[in-house]
């Protein structure tokens, strides 16, 4: 029997010697993550239906990142945390990252990554729909609604059906101008925002094996915006590496089968793309920057579980040296430690954060942020009227804030290439 | 749980978003109080363009007047029925509504899951389009023993996929029920 990865993870994890998509399975979940959103609706089900005896299935395998509505002074928002902060302290849940403390961490699926919780070849599921992102380590990662993850919050399992696969092939070698958030958009303009209803996109070749796991991350992430159950990329040794130093647990590598079956294939030379933009208002309208360039921004945006990362701010530093941006710019490292690593990280000895600063940028605090609009006195948040350009994954109405405002979706490179202008700006013109 | 369902057919078409099932505006609504929570029959698939509502012709409310149940009771979609938010409120507007199964292409898979965990409705699958096929107001048959759809007006019968491991959850009631009778939780 071929199958492909994410069939090989879900049998293990389904305890049975294959699958085949479209079948209905039970699986056993490694991981359970949450955040202040959905976490407390999440509690509230478990308790209604476990009683006030209720258990956790396994508190070491229950994660919880408060990262959503963080700085702000929304008293329902800062409640949630409240509630999380007791549940967490009633139950004797260690793995929670409080607010106010040094565990604070930010951004849940890039915080899962770097504190060792994506483990090759598992199974994780977690209240929010861009829990895909953890699929870059060679595993099955979902996001679920708060009645699934009440059900395993207190059994441990939830069922799932298999996916059919669709395989996307990148050859060639990336170009400087060029990062993964320009092929995922490519993706997304090719096969829609329901092109992979249902499935799991895989990626592969020589090219995504060529990204560092931060730009893994950033295929993965965005599987959701094409509908798909999860993304996926096979664990290679720069995989290994990195969970090796977050993480004593085993892991398993999983590869598919070249004999399986996938429902489409899709095959790019990256060396012949370009950069890209998601044009207002959804992540499949495609365009080339090159096409929309000189377009008028009011705001620059770098930040979010997709763009938001240590490499995403090594891309935008590297062309906002030495500069001044002319419109409002916000950086917004995805968790406290990429922030750390902002002022050690350095190019001619001056750190990334001091880059942004002496450009003009604002340095925010990490969390989810304006990404996804969040409370009013959220900082970046749309206001009506603005044409923003943002390294985040959606650019539907109302998004990032205001209804009334227009958001184009591109790399590190192309947003810091088009805060020095003011305008969409290819990155080839400073590289 | 009924195993052979009767009832009108309500016909949809493609990418039906949860908007579309249940605006926005009205997510307002406690989902527990009886009272209360009928307004959510009552303005189920509102926010369908009225050129689309009960294909092939349109133009058809499906909820008349101030009622919440509606006279159509089997919704025939297309692809990706179910598409958009995350809301629960969707599958369970459609239930207040007296809706019992949705037969289409495909689904939007949080829309699937909600769907078949909280009990509200069968989210049947086709492996063929379907909604060029039947017209709104058609007497339909649904067989759940045999995954098959009858349509007693034309008197053609079409194969549904099986419904598989997730038919035991309906059956319960959801999927705290089904975990409690096969003795998963207690």
């Amino acid at each position: 029997m071929f199958m492909t990865i994410t069939e090989k993870i879900l049998s293990k994890s389904s305890g049975r010697k294959g699958v085949e998509p479209g079948e209905n399975i039970w699986l056993n979940v490694d991981i359970l993550m949450t955040h202040d959103v959905c976490g407390p609706p999440t509690i509230e089900i478990w308790k209604r239906e476990f009683g006030k005896d209720a258990k956790i299935w396994d508190k070491d395998k229950l994660v919880i990142f408060p990262d959503h509505y963080i700085y702000t002074k929304n008293p329902q928002a800062n409640r949630n945390v409240e509630l999380l902060r007791q549940f967490t302290g009633e139950y004797g849940v260690d793995n929670y990252y409080d607010v106010g403390t040094e565990r604070y961490k930010g951004v849940c699926h890039i915080a899962l990554a770097e504190e060792g919780y994506n483990i090759p070849g598992t199974v994780l599921f977690g209240t929010d729909s861009h829990t895909c992102t953890s699929g870059a380590f060679g595993m099955f990662s979902t996001g679920v609604g708060n009645t699934d993850a009440a059900f395993i919050l207190g059994t441990g399992k939830i069922w799932e059906k298999v996916p059919e696969s669709i395989k996307f092939t990148f050859d060639g070698e990336m170009p400087l101008y060029l990062t993964a958030k320009d092929l995922i958009l490519k993706v997304l303009g090719e096969i829609t925002t329901n092109g992979a209803t249902y499935c799991a996109l895989e990626f592969d070749g020589d090219a995504v094996f060529s990204l560092s796991i931060d730009e893994r991350m950033t295929l993965t992430n965005m599987a959701i915006e094409a509908g798909a159950m999860n993304g996926i990329i096979a664990a290679d040794a720069v995989t290994e590496a990195y969970v090796k130093e977050r993480s004593r647990n085993p892991y398993e590598i999983f590869k598919s089968d070249s004999e399986s079956k996938y429902k489409g294939q899709y095959r790019f030379d990256v060396s012949k793309m370009e950069p890209n933009v998601a044009k207002p208002h959804s992540p499949d309208n495609l365009d080339s920057v090159r096409n929309v360039q000189g377009t008028k921004v009011t705001k620059c945006y770098i930040g979010s579980c997709t763009g938001g990362k240590l490499s995403d701010f090594v891309s935008a530093a590297k062309i906002i040296f030495g500069n001044k941006v002319k419109v409002p710019t916000y950086i917004v490292p995805a968790s406290t430690s990429i922030a750390r690593q902002m002022e050690v990280e350095a190019i001619s000895g001056v750190s990334l954060k001091q880059i942004f600063e002496n450009a003009g940028c604002v340095v925010a605090q990490s969390s989810c942020a304006a990404c996804l609009g969040g409370p009013m006195d959220t900082i970046g948040r749309a206001t009506d009227g603005e044409t923003i350009i943002s390294t985040t994954n959606r650019n539907f109405p109302g998004r990032m804030g205001s209804k009334k405002s227009s958001v184009y979706l591109a790399s590190p490179l192309t947003v810091a290439a088009s805060a020095l202008t003011g305008s969409i700006t290819d990155p080839r013109d400073f590289l | 749980m009924k195993k052979i369902l009767n009832g009108k057919a309500f016909v949809l078409g493609d990418n039906i978003d949860t908007d579309q099932i249940i605006p926005a505006e009205h997510l307002v609504y406690s989902l527990s109080d009886p009272e209360e929570s009928n307004k959510y029959g009552h303005y189920a698939l509102s926010g369908i363009p009225l050129s689309q509502s009960g294909l092939p012709g349109g133009g058809l409310a499906f909820i008349s007047g101030e009622d919440f149940t509606s006279k159509y009771n089997i919704i025939i979609g297309g692809s990706n029925f179910g598409c958009g938010s995350s809301r629960e409120h969707a599958p369970f507007a459609l239930q207040v509504a007296g809706v019992k199964a949705i037969i289409a292409e495909s689904y939007a898979r949080i829309f699937y899951r909600n769907s078949v965990d909280g009990g509200f409705l069968l989210p049947y699958e086709t492996p063929f389009k379907l909604n060029d096929q039947i017209k709104t107001g058609d007497e339909v048959e649904l067989n759940v023993n045999i995954n098959i759809l009858k349509n007693l007006t034309t008197g053609k019968t079409y194969n549904l996929r099986s419904l598989g491991d997730i038919l035991p959850i309906i059956e319960a009631g959801d999927i705290f029920k089904y975990a409690r009778q096969a003795g998963m939780i207690a």
